[in-house]
């Protein structure tokens, strides 16, 4: 199968028929979850502390969706509309922004206690117009640079990525090494056709004090299990919870007593006012 | 879904726009309440990285009242919940974000802000 990467910009190919058929797919969750899975691990936040985290190209949240589960809240870019679409529709927690990583990021510095992309920056490598601030480099320098100040010291990084050569893995590598961050490559499976991973380990200052963790070796094992036991503490999850979110009335009351406090550009309300949503955390 | 708490983080980042560049100015906006859970350690971690002026002015600019101007020293439950609230659980729908300085504006629509640049804006 050929590179999606190849066939258009990520904006026009994941158009809404494509975000809603990905995010559909079981087999695509179930690749995305274990790669997130992974990637948190990677990423050796402090234990039993919710971290507020970047997740880089988020699609329409699956990873979101799990680092939910585990306790943290995140903010989501994605340059592509429809998969944004997507995640509005399935509700999840993030803020999220339209952006082109390649532009680089706005965010002040030491904004997050870390940042994870799952299956994002192989479109970096693709010029998308002939001027020369589209140039591959020219993108890359930008998307690395400002995420190294967005993040906190010391903080991880954490990219899975579908390289096409090695060639492209030492391009990414030199630039993120020169907009400041340590760390490296982890290749797990990397004998097995199906099963292996590229992950860009990424560190700002020491990335908390350890060496680059080791690939995984063997055969994929036990992944796929993790992954039912999750659906179905998710789907626990949202059965008790479906109970206590504040209703309309709540809200309204509360927009009431702004109003009274003198506020009068308090929104008006709309038919989203009290939507149900899951609450953070 | 711009809440409080990513709005506090977000500066104009168009080539060349380094100074005077946060907070956006919120224009036009229109806000939804929805409830969040209460986490009283993401809140004492998250602390450090508010800049507070910015985030009271914020919240008056969208009818929220209910921070002192000056960060308390002393963190208590009744702050935590002041300050949950207005973190988490003002949604910003509709409108935009302008910066101060090159007054570039960011649209938002259903909750999502448009940080696309133009060519000439990126650096
Ligand atoms: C294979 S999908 C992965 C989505 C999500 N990370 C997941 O694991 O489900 C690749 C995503 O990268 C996004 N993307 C590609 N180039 C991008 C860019 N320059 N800026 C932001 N997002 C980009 C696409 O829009 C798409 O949502
Ligand atoms: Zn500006």
């Amino acid at each position: 199968m050929s590179r999606p990467e190849l066939i258009a910009p990520p904006e026009i190919y994941y158009g809404d028929t494509e975000a809603k058929k990905y995010t559909q797919n079981s087999r695509i969750q179930q690749i995305q979850a274990e790669m997130t899975y992974r990637a948190l691990e990677l990423l050796n936040l402090p234990p039993d502390q919710p971290a507020f985290l970047l997740d880089i190209g988020c699609g329409s949240g699956l990873s979101g969706e799990i680092l939910e589960e585990q306790g943290h809240a995140w903010v989501g870019v994605d340059i592509a509309p429809s998969m944004l679409e997507v995640a509005l529709e399935r509700e999840v927690e993030g803020d999220l922004f339209l952006q082109d990583i390649g532009q680089g990021f706005g965010f002040r510095p030491g904004s997050f206690d870390g940042a994870i992309s799952i299956s994002v920056i192989q479109w970096l490598l693709n010029a998308e117009t002939s001027h020369p601030s589209s140039s591959p480099p020219r993108r890359l320098t930008r998307f690395f640079t400002t995420l190294h100040s967005a993040l906190r010291n010391p903080s991880r990084a954490v990219l899975q990525f579908y390289p096409s050569s090695d060639d492209q893995i030492q391009l990414i590598t030199s630039i993120a090494q020169k907009a400041g961050f340590g760390g490296g490559v982890v290749v797990d499976y990397p004998n097995s056709k199906k099963a292996k991973k590229v992950f860009l380990c990424l560190f700002v200052g020491n990335g908390g004090g350890q060496q680059v963790p080791k690939g995984l070796e063997g055969e994929e094992a036990g992944e796929r299990a993790k992954f039912e036991k999750r659906r179905e503490r998710e789907k626990r999850r949202k059965d008790s919870k479906k109970n206590n979110v504040k209703d309309r009335d709540w809200i309204l009351k509360k927009k009431d007593l702004y109003r009274r406090r003198g506020k009068e550009d308090v929104p008006r309300d709309s038919q989203y006012t009290g939507r149900k949503r899951r609450p953070a955390f | 879904m711009v809440r409080l708490i990513t709005h506090n983080l977000l500066a104009c980042h168009v080539k060349g726009c380094n100074t005077n560049n946060f907070p956006l100015q919120f224009q036009d906006v229109q806000i939804e309440l929805r409830e969040a859970d209460f986490n009283a350690d993401f809140l004492r971690g998250f602390l450090p990285k508010i800049e507070w002026n910015a985030l009271v002015d914020a919240a008056r600019q969208l009818g929220d009242t209910s921070l002192p101007q000056e960060q308390p020293t002393m963190i208590d439950d009744d702050f935590l919940k002041a300050l949950h609230h207005v973190l988490l659980e003002i949604h910003v729908e509709e409108g935009a974000m302008v910066c101060p300085n090159c007054k570039h504006v960011y649209p938002i629509a259903s909750g999502i802000p448009n940080m696309l640049l133009a060519e000439h804006e990126i650096g």
